[in-house]
């Protein structure tokens, strides 16, 4: 029997709100341990939440980027359970009434675009950090009460490489409207799979499994690929699926069993009582769907319309909301070389970038420097590809204009045939075994003559014309 | 007259007057604490400083130099307080709950030694203290009511000038009662929480305990307000609640509801207070019979929702953070054995009752349908303030019980609230004012309810009452 794997994502993700979602903590990361902590967020006796309005804001703002539903009337409730690192022993998250519902996202994957169904983004308070070691568990309350969002798909998702694609698409949206980092490193950005197989054309769902300690993108995309195949294995061999959460190990490639069937966890979610509920004006959804920049996929369609650039191209442009900005400026400052521009963008930028450690939208050049620079080396042809590399990077390090650069090495092209003319002489006289190559009808050689007069020229000379000053005295 | 026997408005003009100082007021209410609360027991901790910590300035602001008692819910920066639990032992907050800040800028002085309650506010006798009872002035045999018994017991006793207590289903109001004070629950979001040990966080407040109406309204003037630190507390503009204090009732519409009067309540309280509304007739007010016709369920909704917010705002105290703890190798009995040695019968009780009503499986019939009955308690209330000003009850069922009468049947103990319970439930302000004694000379206390927000009636009528009587003025033999 063939069996289709059906898949859904919990992503949690850490709002960078300055401060915590509940108090006036700071949210900064990387602080000593319980430096950024006040009697609200240590949950002491008496002590009483009270919402950060931006922090909801942001809620709503991904919801919208989402396609939810975003709801007028909100509450939050406490979810409880005892854990060291939650010091209310309550959570306070949303149960039955989340900001928003029912949207999607659409994730181009295996060939296919699909709109992958959200069932719903709510608000809520981070836990604290547990850090073990050999003898106790030491507890860091920092990071307790930084706002949280989870973002949970329907079962809707049926590869892991649109797994992979749906989160990356997710990371991009909201990074595009910075209200997160979507760092998995730093923890700001964290995910769980679900997973179960289903007879190929069955409606009905498998026994799942969920999968923890899912440290990268790639990760999760590894682990449902180990997960389908032990599940296929089972399966095949007429073996039951037990429900239970497993945790991935990136070292062995493998998920082991964490505990099996969710010991029926009671959490007693009941209504916040001292948070009242959060209405939510028709105006002010408007006001922060108007907020909203243009997302990656729209901006991708207006790159290739608007600039002519290929699908690939525009892809790598729109992946973030920086490059893209970057991108956009310096293809406005030069209307007449879009393609070139872009090249540039994918190509020797990003090559700067990697020599100089940054990102390509941190390099200082200006869009005016840098379409200079472009017609400076593909309309004028006052330096040559190489060279114009080479101005680029020294362009990023110093601010410089190119042509401040060229004037100041002296790197412009010799393009005049009679400051040419005697360095191919020179050339062609000391060469005559190459010469006689070239006469003979091997048209290949005279690229080393080139490189001879390039030589001499220290790369100034213009290769083409070199060439064809060659071409000319030879034949 | 000694100095601690009077009123905070009697001792301010004395201050401002320079007739006496501030430091004699404190030492002449810390000798009427030496000398009365061994038989007392108002306070508790009391081995230590009594002294604030932190003198304010005591000639600005409008309570200044009036010492001020605090029920040991009240969360004060560096001095104990542990609602009377053992769980919270040696518990110092790092902060000043707000109305303690509010307090302290307006000049009042603060006990170190706080008064005693009911574990967690759980009680209506004061019974359930790790510390032990509180004897009720009038009869030291006899409970001062609950949860803030100490509050009631040390205005009464004169150990305080005046004091703080909380009110979930009536403790500031009972304990009144019982006590021979006056005791106000200001609307819900009037006062902030912020810094009151949760016990139920949508019905809990803050109030006063006074020797009469006008110490009330000082004290509700300096507590009420907005809190950005309380997000139940109501943005609404604070009166100045002495500016109702001298005013006639002549037309006040007042609302007798017919489900207060009923098979259990006493004949010698019921006399007393049907003796208080011909009064108020007498005065000029208008007495009209009302009906509330859910308050037979105010008891039962009033034990669900109480208790499951009870059993999740309980849940911090682990043992890990602050206060007791057991400790045990493995976190989970470190704690269970925390919990178990750390909370009272009673706190148990309820813990397991509130977490039980919000289990899986029983949320719909028990928490939710409680939820939807409150909302018809409180829908009651708004059908007969469209007709009346206020209305007036029993604020107890009894005059004070003997200590141990009922602290074995907790059904009869949670009865005992039956009249101040729909309050809470319901949002609205209630105030408790003494309205005469039995004849074995145990005060009764006369319950006035007004809509949200409706202090300013309560004082009026409230003032109205005493000016007509003398109950307010009367002592206890200590």
């Amino acid at each position: 029997m063939t069996y289709e794997p059906v898949i859904g994502l919990e992503v949690h993700v850490q709002l960078k709100t300055k401060t915590k979602v509940f108090c006036g903590c700071s949210t900064e990361f990387g602080a000593d341990p319980n430096t950024q902590v006040c009697p609200v967020c240590l949950g002491f006796p008496g002590a009483l939440p009270v919402l950060n309005r931006l922090a909801l804001e942001y809620a709503i703002k991904v919801g919208l980027a989402l396609n939810c539903a975003v709801q007028g009337f909100t509450k939050f409730d406490r979810k409880h359970y005892y854990y060291p690192d939650l010091p209310k022993n309550f959570q306070i998250s949303q149960y039955d009434l989340p900001i928003s519902k029912d949207g999607f996202l659409d994730v181009e994957a295996d060939g296919l675009n699909r709109a992958v169904k959200i069932r719903r983004v709510h608000l809520e308070e981070d836990a604290g950090k547990l850090i073990h070691e050999t003898q106790d568990s030491l507890v860091d309350l920092n990071r307790t009460g930084q706002p949280l969002l989870e973002i949970v798909t329907e079962p809707d998702i049926f590869s892991p490489e649109e797994a992979y694609q749906y989160l990356t698409g997710l990371k991009s949206i909201i990074r595009y409207l910075q209200v997160s980092d979507c760092d998995m490193e730093k923890g700001s950005l964290r995910c769980d799979a679900n997973i179960s197989l289903r007879p190929q054309g069955c409606a009905e769902l498998g026994v799942k499994s969920e999968i923890k300690n899912l440290n990268s993108f790639k990760a999760v995309r590894d682990a449902l690929g180990y997960e389908i195949k032990r599940h296929n294995e089972t399966l095949e061999n007429k073996e039951k699926i037990i429900q239970e959460t497993r945790l991935w190990d990136d070292k062995t490639g493998r998920t082991v069993s964490m505990r099996s069937k969710e010991e029926a966890k009671d959490y007693r979610y009941f209504p916040e009582p001292d948070l009242p509920p959060v209405v939510i004006s028709k105006e002010k959804i408007a006001e922060i769907r108007a907020s909203i920049p243009e997302l990656p996929k729209d901006k991708k369609a207006r790159f290739i319309k608007d600039y002519g650039l290929s699908e690939y191209d525009a892809a790598i442009l729109v992946a973030s909301k920086e490059s893209a900005d970057y991108a956009e400026e310096r293809l406005k400052a030069c209307p007449r070389n879009y393609k070139s521009i872009a090249n540039w963008l994918i190509g020797p930028m990003v090559s700067t970038g990697a020599s100089l450690s940054c990102e390509i939208y941190q390099i200082n050049i200006t869009p005016e420097n840098f379409a200079e620079l472009i017609s400076l080396v593909e309309e004028k042809q006052v330096i040559s590809n190489l060279t114009g590399k080479a101005v680029l990077e020294k362009m990023a390090r110093t601010g410089k204009s190119a042509s401040a650069i060229i004037k100041e090495d002296n790197l412009a092209q010799i393009s005049d045939e009679e400051s040419l003319d005697k360095e191919v002489d020179a050339v062609i006289q000391a060469n005559p075994k190459v010469v006689a190559q070239v006469k003979a009808g091997k048209e290949n050689s005279i690229m080393f003559l080139v490189g001879q007069v390039m030589k001499k020229t220290q790369g100034k000379a213009n290769p083409k014309k070199v060439q064809e000053i060659l071409k000319r005295r030879i034949v | 007259m000694e100095l601690y026997s009077l009123t905070a408005h009697e001792l301010l003009e004395q201050l401002r007057g320079k007739k006496i100082s501030a430091e004699q007021l404190r030492s002449s209410v810390s000798q009427r604490i030496d000398d009365t609360d061994s038989k007392v027991k108002a306070y508790v901790r009391l081995s230590g400083s009594r002294q604030a910590q932190e003198q304010p300035k005591a000639d600005s602001g409008a309570l200044a130099g009036i010492p001020i008692s605090l029920k040991d819910n009240l969360c004060t920066e560096g001095s104990s307080t542990e609602c009377c639990s053992r769980i919270l032992a040696g518990f110092k907050p790092p902060y000043d709950a707000t109305v303690i800040r509010k307090l302290k800028e307006a000049g009042a002085i603060i006990l170190e030694t706080k008064t005693n309650m009911d574990e967690f506010a759980f009680g209506s006798s004061t019974e359930n203290s790790c510390f032990g009872p509180t004897h009720n002035p009038w009869d030291l045999d006899r409970v001062p009511g609950g949860s803030s018994g100490g509050s009631a017991a040390c205005v009464a006793a004169d150990e305080a000038i005046m004091a703080l207590g909380s009110d979930t289903g009536g403790s500031i109001r009972q304990p009144a009662a019982f006590c021979g004070v006056v005791g106000l629950k200001p609307t819900y979001g009037r006062v902030s929480r912020y810094g009151l040990i949760a016990f139920a966080s949508s019905l809990d407040q803050i109030g006063p305990f006074t020797k009469d109406i006008r110490d009330s309204c000082l004290l509700m003037n300096v507590i009420s307000g907005h809190d950005p630190m309380d997000a139940t507390s109501v943005e609404r503009e604070v009166p100045d609640y002495t500016q109702s204090l001298g005013k006639d009732i002549k037309g006040l519409k007042i609302g007798i509801p017919k489900e207060y009067f009923i098979e259990g309540l006493d004949p010698e309280v019921k006399n007393r207070v049907e003796e208080a509304i011909a009064k108020l007739k007498n005065l000029g007010a208008v007495i009209k019979d009302v009906s509330l016709p859910h308050t037979q369920y105010a008891v039962p909704v009033y034990y669900i929702l109480g208790t499951a917010e009870a059993s999740s705002n309980l849940a911090r105290f682990d043992g890990l953070q602050y206060g007791f703890r057991a400790k045990s190798p493995k976190l989970i009995e470190t704690y269970k054995k925390t919990r178990g040695e750390g909370f009272g019968q009673e706190a148990k009780r309820r813990i397991l009752l509130g977490t039980f009503a919000l289990s899986h499986g029983y949320y719909d019939a028990y928490y939710l349908k409680a939820l939807k009955v409150r909302t018809l308690i409180k829908n009651d209330f708004d059908a007969v303030f469209k007709d009346c000003d206020c209305l007036v009850t029993p604020t107890a069922p009894t005059p004070a019980f003997k200590i141990g009468e009922k602290s074995q049947d907790p059904l009869q103990m949670y009865l005992s609230d039956i009249y101040t319970i729909s309050a809470n439930l319901a949002g609205v302000p209630a105030i408790s004012v003494p309205c005469g004694f039995t004849r074995a000379g145990l005060p009764v206390g006369l319950q006035i309810l007004a809509e949200p927000f409706g202090e300013e009636t309560l004082f009026r009528l409230g003032h109205a009452y005493e000016q007509a009587t003398d109950w307010h003025k009367m002592k206890p033999k200590l």
